[in-house]
């Protein structure tokens, strides 16, 4: 058997005043070349999964590993970073940039890109969403399902090994639904995605698991 | 529902094609010139270049004049205050009222001061779109939190106006109407507070995205600045013009009038 991408060992962790932990003593394992749906009632951890993973949440107790190296310091989280990327649920939070461009190719200025070479990988990601003349477009004056695939470009202009997705289908209307179902479809790496609807997860993941306190159970 | 709107920022004027580092530049020296101005020599030929320097940048005069409004508005409280309480010899009395020669002068001079500078930084600064600004005054090296303050502040105050906005939507279908009363106070007590949270909370999570995308404290601009030989001949005029300013100003006391 191969090595995990990504393994949590005995996690704990919880909210500050919460009265109960949200993971306890959980263990979760992806393996490469898998599609993961994560389903769960609203509050179940889904999201505070895929954060603790990216290290923007950090566990009371336990062990967390990526790509076969334990992770636990800030600056551990900021390699994990280079090559794992997650969208996030609202892109309101994550479109910070005046224009379109500029965010797209944020990701690769950090990874040390000069600004052509960012400016480059930003256009080729844009033109594989379908988002060829967004270019110079206000990030905050586009629509709902443009700001999700912007925000998506935005993920994967880093080139990613693996994609991490919280609920990308909130707010889309069908069309885009099926851009972004068949775009997932034709993707080369590996992904998990966190939803609420059945329809979107049967055709781009191959498993589901179901998030509970001290493990994610295989539906 | 509309967001931040420049319009001064779009034109194809001489004014807007100069590299935006040197009319910050200059546009900040002229401010500091002025403000430490105390004739009416250099305030005057002040106001006379930031008038052609907002000729070269040909804005709609209409939108000029309204920003001009509200700047004079402030000003205007001034002329009620300012005579009358700065000491000098007596040039009109009203009961136990008495407006000063010297309060006069020295509130016409604060005037015409505030006015060229406001006008110099429509016809030089309000040019650059906020986010060119930011990016120059990055190049420019001024402290980059300043810079990302800026940026930022631009950014999401946009956001902040619709959160608002949906707050206040909120409280309108449930029919809420401002009233003198302590349920209207606390209404907007909470309306505030929402807004404090939930901005904290965006924050939170625009930081965390940030990090998602490798960000480590510094901003890298796709832009870049052309320094080109307009900017060089503008640039030495501007200094040029700068010197007589301060010449008039130092080192010819009394010209007109000193106070």
């Amino acid at each position: 058997m191969s090595e995990p991408l990504i393994e949590l060992q005995n996690i704990t962790f919880s909210y500050p005043g919460a009265p109960r932990p949200v993971f306890q003593d959980f263990n979760f394992q992806l393996l490469p070349g898998k599609h993961l749906g994560l389903i769960g009632p609203n509050g179940c951890g889904k999201t505070t999964l895929l954060h603790l993973i990216m290290g923007l949440l950090r566990p009371q107790a336990g062990r967390i590993v990526i790509f076969g190296q334990a992770v636990s310091k800030e600056k551990d989280f900021v390699a994990v970073r280079q090559k794992v990327g997650l969208l996030f649920q609202n892109a309101d939070d994550q479109l910070f940039c005046p224009t379109v461009l500029e965010d797209v190719a944020f990701g690769p200025l950090n990874q040390g890109k000069s600004p052509a070479a960012a400016m480059q990988i930003a256009r080729e990601t844009m033109e594989r969403l379908g988002l060829k003349g967004f270019e110079d477009r206000v990030t905050y004056n586009l629509s709902g399902g443009e700001k999700k695939l912007v925000s998506l470009a935005a993920v994967l202009a880093m080139q990613p090994r693996l994609l991490l997705l919280d609920e990308p289908t909130t707010g889309l209307d069908a069309e885009t639904k099926h851009r972004l179902v068949h775009f997932l479809q034709d993707l080369d790496i590996g992904y998990m995605i966190v939803s609420h609807e059945d329809a979107f997860l049967h055709h781009t993941v191959g498993e589901y698991y179901h998030v509970h306190e001290h493990c994610c159970q295989l539906v | 529902m509309s967001a931040i709107h420049e319009p001064f920022s779009e034109g194809v004027s001489l004014a807007h094609r100069l590299d935006p580092r040197g009319k910050v530049v200059v546009a900040a020296l002229f401010a500091v010139l002025m403000a430490v101005a105390r004739t009416y020599a250099a305030v005057l030929a002040g106001l006379a270049l930031a008038l052609l320097c907002l000729a070269l940048a040909r804005l709609p005069l209409k939108k000029v004049a309204s920003r001009l409004l509200t700047v004079n508005s402030f000003i205007f409280f001034l002329w009620f205050i300012l005579p009358l309480t700065y000491p000098g010899e007596a040039v009109w009395r009203f009961g136990p009222l008495t407006a000063s020669r010297q309060g006069l002068l020295f509130t016409g001079l604060i005037t015409l001061k505030s006015n060229a500078i406001v006008i110099a930084l429509i016809a030089l600064v309000a040019t650059a779109p906020v986010v060119t600004l930011g990016q120059a005054l990055q190049k420019l090296r001024v402290p980059g939190k300043l810079c990302h303050l800026l940026l930022f502040t631009y950014r999401y105050l946009y956001v902040f106006e619709q959160e608002y906005r949906r707050l206040v939507q909120a409280m309108k279908i449930r029919g809420f109407q401002p009233r003198t009363n302590l349920h209207t106070y606390r209404t907007y007590a909470y309306l505030a507070a929402m807004l404090l949270v939930r901005s904290h909370d965006r924050a939170d999570r625009v930081f965390q995205a940030m990090l998602c995308r490798g960000f480590h404290g510094t901003f890298y601009s796709l832009r870049t600045f052309s320094w080109q030989r307009r900017d060089g001949i503008w640039g030495i005029a501007s200094l040029l013009a700068l010197m007589t300013l301060f010449y008039l100003e130092w080192l010819t006391p009394g010209l007109l009038v000193r106070i």
